[in-house]
């Protein structure tokens, strides 16, 4: 087996490692979060050696992954928006689980009964028309993968220092799924479109209705009613029974447990739209109707929280994503951005979806700070951190890491490992 | 032939042949004015859905003590919930707190998000009076309008917010 050669600088091997063929000859160590003991003897576990568990009618991981949870930022209930985080950390592939898919609730889940639930879609057609999930769930379905993000995803970092705490807390309001449904399109082809119609309200049959405004543009493009969310039926916190899905736009826009749209020909300047998602600039002026949720990456694997094992051959991997279409490139750097190799990208590579890319990287065991940075094939750049908030501003002190009062962070993340292999967040 | 297709011809049959149908298995059912005005909570920035009725900040003073206060606070100072009273200027920093005041771009948007959302515990509990009451009673206190200014169609969407002109749009080209 050949040497692998370092790509770029403090032992990044990149992508190349992969393609060669050489990485058989190579163990990869693996990240931990506490020091465990590796068996010393090759012996039957007790469990070889009686009959296992029940097989239960539906599967829930084992007992010893019980940290692979969603963080919950309102456990109680209180009077306020619950946040559910996705465990990037321990999760891997491209897809999310459903039920660590992430959530954002406004007033709690509603326990619908999806007999008895209608979506209505009416305004500015010419035949208002109502559609039951049955009537729904015999048209002709579509499939595909996308992820959806919050518009506050990555808030904690428009923090001025850097805030300690994992790639979850961080970066778990987004998450992919593959959604199967009826493209809107052929609704509103059913109903007929007033051509004055240039927007869709959409209200959701949950406690507050939490309405949006919509372009009918983005309405004609690529939306969707998702009915099935990975093969199953809608998660509750996910939109049971039926939600809106606009791939690559900000996740509040998707709206769950959808059960009006009314198309118009101005935006209803909704709550949501005219105050939470809309953006303070360092000027004072405020951006308004963001949409899109702008080529990103970050890593997932080492992070903030995981522990390197000492000097050795490691896999760097992350997830990166653009709300334009795919990811055409990762580079990857371990010297804090001054030299940068490339990432492979997992097949397949899709349009508004999770892409995951890994590398290679023999760490020496001295400091280094990792970084992943994406370009997406319409040839958008994430932007360096100081790019980004010379632009965008920052925080005069850290905010409570569970809130967003800022949103549409798309910058570089970057994690720096000390001597003792411990995973910090910087800036770089 | 699949059980799909045949309901699907039966169905082309029962509508008439010789009505427009778009290419669609057109399963969805029509539905009337009235079945659509019973549901349909929206309100443009232009007054377009806002109901009859009205209220004054006097009578929006005693409905927010007894329904809003215990999450927003004595006189909207804020609580568990935000304040609804007050706000920094947007220029002292990209965290300062949105509120009625310094952010909020339409009046109409009071009217629909407290008529479609409010109390958390009971959205859409309040009548369209109490609502209109309750806008008055916070533009008011705000001083976005006189002290004794009642709201109702008419008056509300004319209220011109004091950021109204304060957004840029992001993306034009996806609009």
């Amino acid at each position: 087996m050949g040497k692998i050669e370092a790509v770029a600088g403090n032992g990044l091997l990149g992508r190349r490692a992969f393609l060669r063929g050489s990485l058989a000859a190579a163990a990869v160590t693996g990240y931990t979060f506490t020091k465990s003991a590796s068996a010393e003897t090759l012996a039957d576990g007790p469990w070889s050696k009686v009959p296992g568990e029940l097989v239960a009618p539906y599967n829930l991981p084992s007992h010893f992954e019980k940290n692979a949870v969603r963080t919950l930022s309102n456990p109680k209930g209180e009077p306020r928006t619950s946040h559910a985080r996705t465990p990037h950390h321990l999760l891997n592939g491209t897809f999310t689980p459903n039920g660590l898919h992430f959530t954002i609730s406004h007033a709690g889940n509603p326990d619908i009964d999806p007999e008895q639930h209608r979506l209505a879609i009416h305004g500015l057609v010419k035949r208002p028309l109502v559609f039951t999930l049955d009537t729904l769930s015999r048209y002709p379905l579509v499939s595909r993968m996308t992820f959806v993000e919050c518009g506050g995803n990555s808030a904690p970092m428009f923090s001025n220092e850097p805030i300690q705490a994992s790639v979850q807390a961080l970066h778990g309001l987004a998450s992919c799924a593959e959604w199967t449904g009826v493209p809107l399109s052929t609704l509103l082809e059913e109903t007929g479109v007033d051509p004055k119609a240039k927007w869709l309200v959409a209200e959701g049959a949950d406690a507050p209705a939490l309405s949006r405004s919509v372009p009918l543009k983005k309405a004609l493009d690529d939306a969707m009613i998702a009915l099935y969310q990975n093969g199953e039926r809608l998660m509750p916190g996910n939109g049971y029974p039926m939600r809106l899905l606009l791939p690559g736009y900000e996740g509040n826009m998707n709206v769950k447990y959808l059960r009006r749209l009314k198309l118009v020909e101005e935006p209803a300047m909704s709550y949501y739209e005219s105050r939470t998602y809309s953006q303070i600039l360092p000027s004072g002026k405020a951006y308004r109707f963001f949409f899109l949720q702008e080529v990103k990456s970050f890593i997932t694997q080492p992070s903030h929280g995981l522990a390197m094992k000492g000097p050795g051959l490691y896999e760097i991997s992350g997830i990166a994503y653009s709300g334009t279409g795919r990811i055409a490139k990762v580079m990857v750097s371990a010297d804090g951005g001054a030299s940068w190799a490339q990432a492979a990208l997992q097949e397949p590579v899709q349009s508004k979806a999770f892409t995951r890319f890994r590398a290679l990287w023999r760490w020496d065991g001295g400091p280094a700070v990792l970084q992943s940075r994406a370009w997406d094939e319409a040839g958008n750049v994430q932007p360096t951190r100081a790019q980004f908030v010379a632009e965008r501003g920052e925080t005069r002190k850290p905010p409570a890491v569970q809130g967003f009062p800022n949103q549409h962070f798309n910058a570089i993340t970057s994690w720096a490992i000390d001597a003792k292999g411990e995973v910090k967040h910087v800036y770089a | 032939m699949s059980t799909r297709e045949l309901s699907r011809i039966a169905l082309l049959l029962a509508l008439g042949a010789n009505t427009a149908i778009a290419a669609g298995p057109n399963l969805g059912k029509p539905l009337t004015a009235a079945e659509i005005a019973a549901w349909d909570i929206s309100i443009q920035p232009d007054g377009t859905g806002l109901p009859p009725g009205g209220g004054t900040p006097a009578q929006g003073a005693r409905i927010y003590a007894q329904k809003c206060a215990l999450c927003h606070g004595e006189g909207a100072k804020g609580g568990a919930s935000s304040a609804l009273v007050g706000g920094a200027p947007l220029t002292s920093g990209i965290e300062t707190v949105k509120t009625i005041a310094n952010f909020w771009g339409y009046s109409t948007t009071l009217f629909d998000f407290i008529r479609r959302a409010m109390p958390w515990q009971q959205p859409r509990s309040l009548t369209n009076d109490e609502v209109y009451a309750l806008c008055a009673y916070l533009l008011s206190i705000n001083k976005i309008t006189g002290e004794n200014e009642a709201m109702n169609a008419e008056t509300l969407p004319k209220v011109k917010m004091p950021n109204r002109d304060g957004f840029i749009i992001r993306f034009p080209d996806r609009i």
